[in-house]
């Protein structure tokens, strides 16, 4: 190389090396550069004017749902410019912007993701912005309210609210002489012999399934119904190796054995036109399932004309049990406008909004001749509100007790507590029931390892978290 | 005016030509490091800095959100202890073991059928292009669809000869064969690289081997492997260090969010795993870590095959 080439080579590298590092954004300063951090600056006062940007992550206004909610929101915000970030939470697009100190003013996310973001201090507690901008924690549901609390500190204002009801067919039942108790959940003995009436296995090929015990993802409600639950209440402690939890997952398992194996069930399954008027309801190739709320709508959408039978998922008391999840509003640490982020949070989610919204959806449900299936939230006030005044009888048994059914169970939730290593955590013990089912793995020694993994990473997130705070 | 010395030495002429030659090659590199400035300056601001500064992150405790703390060497030592890392490598290692090889040959089987084609070489030549042009996420979506285990194509297929199809997107036995398979639909970049090889090779060789009584299989293998051995080689690098990458198509079928609960230990790659430690549980220096760890690797792996290559592989106007 020659020196003049060895010179131009060391300007270029330097000048890489210098634009990379402003690049980066990520030193050490711990200042987060926005004026939020400091929060003595911040007030939450309802009658405060606001102004300035508000960007929310995550969120798209796809429905007259949304889009009402949000016409309040905009209105409550005076001359705030409002701006969405479409789609589901990116959450390395949310990182990104913690990384480079650009979050945006808000963000919306799964409710089980905001212990994790309040243990790494990405999101701020709301405690100030839930008093000072008087909003009332006590219309929200308890359950739901819970998943957004980490450590006595409430950190997500909670949105929807999703559920799972029984979901059959009637026509199947009928002709094994079955009826909905017999698959509700609350005898599981029950459910096992009816998977075996209801189901088809011709020379190894599913034809059609008899009950579908939705694993791995209904584990929590198994064991829940079986009177075990994954994580403690404070969050701390793993109980997955819990022999309720292993009894659970060992029935749920042995319903796809008798069908010929997982395998055999998901392939059957996944080859089904989900979301057509070719549905697995429809065309009475799947006996019963628990399945979430929203489905119904899917169903009475493309196939009203389906032999469905509903109730809500039971325990083995016969207790109406729900496992639920939804979404929430939280406000990122260094939220250049979090007064801003602080109304819209409490404007989507006032009464008074999900009842605007309500009618809105019920009028347009109206319009197409449609069933207006009642709307599920984080706030029981509004349920309540809009269960009285736009779910009507729809003059058709079967959709109605639909509704009925998931209003009930919307009353008899339960959910994983926040914590700090929530990611982890369904990791682990969902690795472990996909390991029962591929066949690699015996219940016991799948849970023992999910166990280890899980406590492992609960206890590392926790004592970060203590260390931190003490 | 003082007249010049005129016995002063005359600088010679060769010299004087080898110092314009320095020169115009000075200005010649200078203008070459000007116009390849962006690339350069982008590779160090995209590639270099990060490179650098995932190493530094691998030597701390990282979560995105908080400053890095440093902690030494702890996650290069957790790396050993990880179960799932050993399971990862093993799942990667034997999916390039098999991938890359399978890969080239059937690339070269196709660039051989094209090379054959004669008028409808244009027509097959984009036909066998297009499925390249699938978004690696579609095609991990086909995967599940084509595999089925109960309505697939695949097993369809294989039912006509009385063969009954596994399990392909279940059975952690069958599931990296179909990923393996799968892979395939994307071999039309390498079928067009080596058809470019084949038509380079000079035809008086083959004539002449036709002369000496050498058939098919003895031209292909003694004349035309050889000569396009350098596009050979090229086609086995990269596809090995893809391999050991290998990350969207597993990750949509069976950890994307088509799958939000389903997964399979089969298919859990390397990077997939780099991906979760990353940005699912936050821990962006062990992540970085398990990156350097795969630098290695494949650093390892490169620098074999081009040491093997010196012995097999052939370059046009090479001198042995």
């Amino acid at each position: 190389m020659t020196r003049a080439t060895a010179r131009w080579s060391a300007l270029v590298v330097a000048a890489g090396l210098s634009l990379g590092a402003c690049a980066s954004g990520t030193g050490d300063d711990s200042s987060s550069g926005s004026g939020s951090d400091d929060e003595n600056s911040i007030t939450f006062d309802p009658e405060a004017e606001l102004s300035g940007e508000l960007n929310v992550m995550g969120f798209g206004a796809t429905d007259e749902i949304g889009q009402v909610r949000l016409d309040a929101a905009k209105e409550a915000l005076g001359d705030v410019d409002v701006s969405l970030i479409e789609g589901d939470l990116d959450i390395q697009q949310f990182l990104s912007s913690m990384a480079t100190e650009t979050p945006p003013e808000l963000i919306y996310a799964n409710r089980d993701q905001i212990g994790t973001f309040a243990s790494r201090g990405a999101i701020i507690p709301l405690d100030e912005c839930i008093e000072g901008e008087g909003i009332d924690t006590s219309m929200f549901r308890e359950p739901a309210l819970d998943q957004v609390t980490f450590d006595g500190s409430v950190y997500g204002i909670p949105e929807f609210n999703s559920v799972q009801i029984t979901q059959a067919n009637q026509k199947l039942l009928d002709a094994a002489g079955l009826t909905l108790d017999d698959v509700n959940g609350s005898n599981w003995e029950a459910i096992s012999a009816a998977n075996e009436a209801m189901h088809t296995n011709d020379g190894g090929k599913l034809s059609v399934i008899g009950f579908d015990s939705k694993l791995p993802e209904f584990l929590p409600l198994w064991a829940k119904a079986n009177g075990a639950d994954l994580l403690s209440e404070d969050g701390r402690t793993a109980q997955l190796d819990d022999p309720k939890v292993l009894e659970a997952l060992e029935w749920a398992v042995s319903i796809y054995d008798a069908q010929g194996g997982f395998g055999a069930v998901k392939a059957y399954r996944d080859s089904a036109d989900f979301f057509g008027e070719g549905n697995q309801f429809a065309t009475n190739v799947l006996g019963a399932m628990p399945m979430e709320q929203w489905y119904v709508n899917v169903l009475n959408d493309v196939s009203p004309d389906a032999p469905m039978a509903f109730d809500t998922v039971r325990d083995l008391e016969g207790e109406t049990i729900a496992y639920a999840s939804g979404s929430a509003w939280a406000i990122p640490k260094g939220s250049p406008n979090p007064e801003a982020a602080c109304r819209l949070a409490k404007t989507m989610t006032l009464t008074d909004s999900w009842i605007a919204a309500a009618e809105a959806r019920a009028e347009a449900r109206a319009e197409e001749g449609k069933l207006f299936t009642g709307l599920l939230t984080g706030n029981a006030e509004a349920d309540d509100a809009i269960y009285e005044q736009f779910v009507k009888p729809s003059g058709d048994a079967t959709w109605d007790a639909a509704i009925e059914a998931t209003y009930e169970a919307n009353d008899h939730t339960f959910v994983l507590p926040a914590n700090p290593a929530d990611s982890e955590f369904k990791t682990a013990w969902q690795d472990a029931v996909n390991r029962v089912l591929n066949g690699q793995q015996e219940p016991k020694a799948a849970l023992e390892q999910a166990q280890n993994e899980a406590q492992e990473a609960l206890d590392a997130a926790w004592a970060e978290w203590d260390a931190d705070e003490g | 005016m003082a007249r010049p010395a005129l016995d002063a030495p005359a600088v010679p002429a060769d010299e004087r030509a080898l110092r314009a030659k320095r020169r115009l090659r000075r200005r010649e590199t200078r203008a070459a490091l000007l116009f390849i400035s962006p690339w350069i300056i982008g590779f160090f601001v995209f590639t270099a800095w990060p490179i650098i500064y995932s190493g530094y992150l691998s030597l701390t405790d990282y979560d995105v959100i908080n400053d890095p703390n440093f902690v030494g060497l702890a996650n290069y030592e957790r790396l050993f202890e990880d179960d799932k890392v050993r399971l990862a490598l093993q799942n990667t290692f034997f999916f390039t073991l098999i991938q890359v090889p399978l890969y080239v040959i059937v690339s070269l089987a196709l660039a051989l059928l094209l090379n054959k084609a004669g008028r409808s070489a244009g027509f097959f030549r984009t036909a066998f292009f297009l499925p390249k042009m699938t978004p690696p996420v579609a095609v991990g979506i086909l995967l599940l669809l084509l595999f089925n285990g109960q309505s697939g194509m695949i097993n369809q297929a294989l039912g006509w000869f009385g063969v009954d199809g596994p399990a392909w997107t279940t059975d952690p036995t069958w599931v990296k064969p179909g990923l393996i398979l799968m892979s395939l639909w994307s071999v039309g970049a390498s079928v067009i690289i080596l058809l470019a090889a084949l038509r380079n090779v000079p035809q008086e060789l083959y004539d002449s081997a036709r002369v000496d009584g050498a058939n098919w299989w003895q031209q292909t293998w003694r004349i035309t492997v050889p000569m396009i051995s350098g596009a050979l080689f090229f086609i086995f690098i990269v596809n090995t260090i893809a391999g050991f990458q290998t990350f969207t198509e597993a990750y949509t079928a069976f950890f994307g969010s088509g799958n939000t609960t389903y997964s399979n230990d089969a298919a859990l790659f390397y990077v997939i795993y780099l991906f979760q430690q990353a940005f699912e549980f936050l821990h962006m220096g062990y992540a970085s870590a398990l990156a350097w760890l795969l630098f290695v690797i494949i650093m390892i792996f490169t620098a074999i095959q081009m040491v093997v290559s010196r012995r097999f592989v052939y370059y046009e106007g090479e001198q042995r």
